[in-house]
């Protein structure tokens, strides 16, 4: 497959709130402390993201959905990323049309 | 085919813009807690519910609904409901729990309500304009209309001229105290959870507790609002010796609460998780959440006792809870 690329989907998310995935370092603490097991929350998504890969994003769509906002990731963060609210706001974009 | 997310996230959008509520439940039904307790009408300082803990034996008949229809089902009919319900108040008309399932949420703001008037505090009560938070509707990206909803209830605070809120539990805590003054423009009251003033008043024990009972915090205390010594403050002042899980304090593990009204399957699996964890700790466990409360519950059968703090505290004043 042939990946183009792209800021628009990081911008876009930007201009919604604070979405700082950029932070992210990759090390994978969150995805070992997820209560929901949740292989994928957030650190690939947060790269699918931040390469423009916005239907890898949406093919992700339960896992963002079924994230419980309840920080255990967050709070072990080495790299102090919001991850909850950068989850809300890809949520605000998955169902953009449905609010 | 998966479940229809977008429409059921639609359904709980639209009740909120149009009614107030992601699950509109009468003024009448949402205030019955406050029947006989004579509070006054508003005040500078209210006691805020936020309807959280009303609500929960509405939400438990929709996931079950959801349950018995299946997946596929529910999906084939999720389209029509939503275009259904911006007539006809839907979920109002299918949720329709016992008097006695209202009853056991109902106890809990009354509980609250009652410790408060036994430790000195003087509060009023919005009656039909204590309003839904939309915690909801805010976890799942709806920020326009939780906005909207936002504005209407801080000025119904203006209103009332209200400077306080009190709160009785963690989502309609953080929503007035953290998400509010990112939404409204010079929200300016203060918020409190009762936890947090009843420890700075001191719990009045009359008839104090004895045994031990496992603490199980709530995430958006712990982990949003930093509410965590408070409790323990309170059921030591009760009598009770603490027992600490594995994940505990700002470490604690979810109830699975809030995936439960679109992915219940996936709630009950991390609840049956956190009971495990809280049951290898003890016997008795406490919770401060009505999430909290209805998931673990469920998930613990008879092999766990689990009981809202504000039952505890009640009974260490020398009152039965509500």
């Amino acid at each position: 497959m042939t990946a183009v690329v792209s800021r628009q989907l990081a911008d876009e998310l930007s201009r919604l709130g604070e979405f700082d995935a950029e932070a992210c370092m990759n090390c994978g603490v969150c995805t070992a402390i997820c209560p929901l097991g949740i292989d994928l929350l957030p650190r690939r998504l947060f790269r699918h993201v931040l390469l423009g890969l916005d239907e890898r994003v949406r093919d992700e769509e339960e896992a963002v959905l079924s994230c419980l906002l309840c920080r255990a990731c967050e709070t072990s963060c080495p790299g102090g990323v919001h991850i909850t609210e950068n989850v809300r706001l890809l949520r605000r974009h998955l169902l953009e049309e449905a609010s | 085919m998966p479940l229809p997310v977008r429409d059921v996230a639609g359904i709980l959008t639209d009740n909120l813009r149009l009614r107030g509520s992601v699950l509109p439940v009468s003024p009448r039904r949402a205030t019955a807690w406050a029947r006989d307790l004579e509070l006054p009408r508003g005040g500078e300082t209210v006691l805020y519910t936020g309807l959280m803990y009303q609500l929960v034996p509405y939400i438990e008949r929709l996931v079950d609904l959801e349950l018995r229809l299946g997946d596929s089902r529910l999906a084939r009919l999720s389209r029509l409901a939503r275009r259904a319900n911006t007539v006809v108040n839907g979920a109002g008309l299918v949720a329709h729990p016992s008097a006695t399932e209202r009853a056991e949420y109902d106890r809990i703001p009354a509980n609250v309500a009652r410790l408060l008037q036994r430790a000195g505090v003087e509060f009023g009560y919005l009656y039909e304009d204590d309003l839904y938070s939309g915690a909801l509707a805010y976890d799942l990206g709806a920020d326009e209309v939780v906005a909207a909803h936002a504005r209407r209830v801080a000025a119904l605070l203006r209103r009332h001229g209200v400077r306080e809120a009190i709160t009785i539990d963690p989502h309609t805590t953080t929503m007035l105290r953290t998400v509010y003054p990112k939404l409204v423009d010079d929200f300016d009251v203060r918020v409190r959870s009762y936890l947090e003033v009843l420890a700075e008043r001191g719990l009045p024990v009359e008839a104090p507790l004895s045994g031990e009972v496992v603490v199980h915090d709530s995430c958006v205390y712990a982990r949003y609002e930093g509410v965590v010594e408070e409790p323990r403050v309170l059921l030591a002042a009760a009598g009770l010796t603490l027992l600490e899980p594995d994940h505990a304090r700002d470490r604690t593990w979810c109830c699975g609460g809030p995936a439960e009204s679109v992915y219940p399957a996936k709630a009950a699996a991390v609840a049956a998780e956190r009971v495990a964890q809280l049951r290898a700790a003890g016997p008795d466990c406490v919770t401060m959440c009505p999430l909290c409360l209805i998931n673990l519950r469920k998930a613990a059968d008879d092999t766990l006792a689990v009981r809202d703090i504000s039952d505890y505290l009640l009974e260490a004043t020398g009152s039965s809870p509500s």
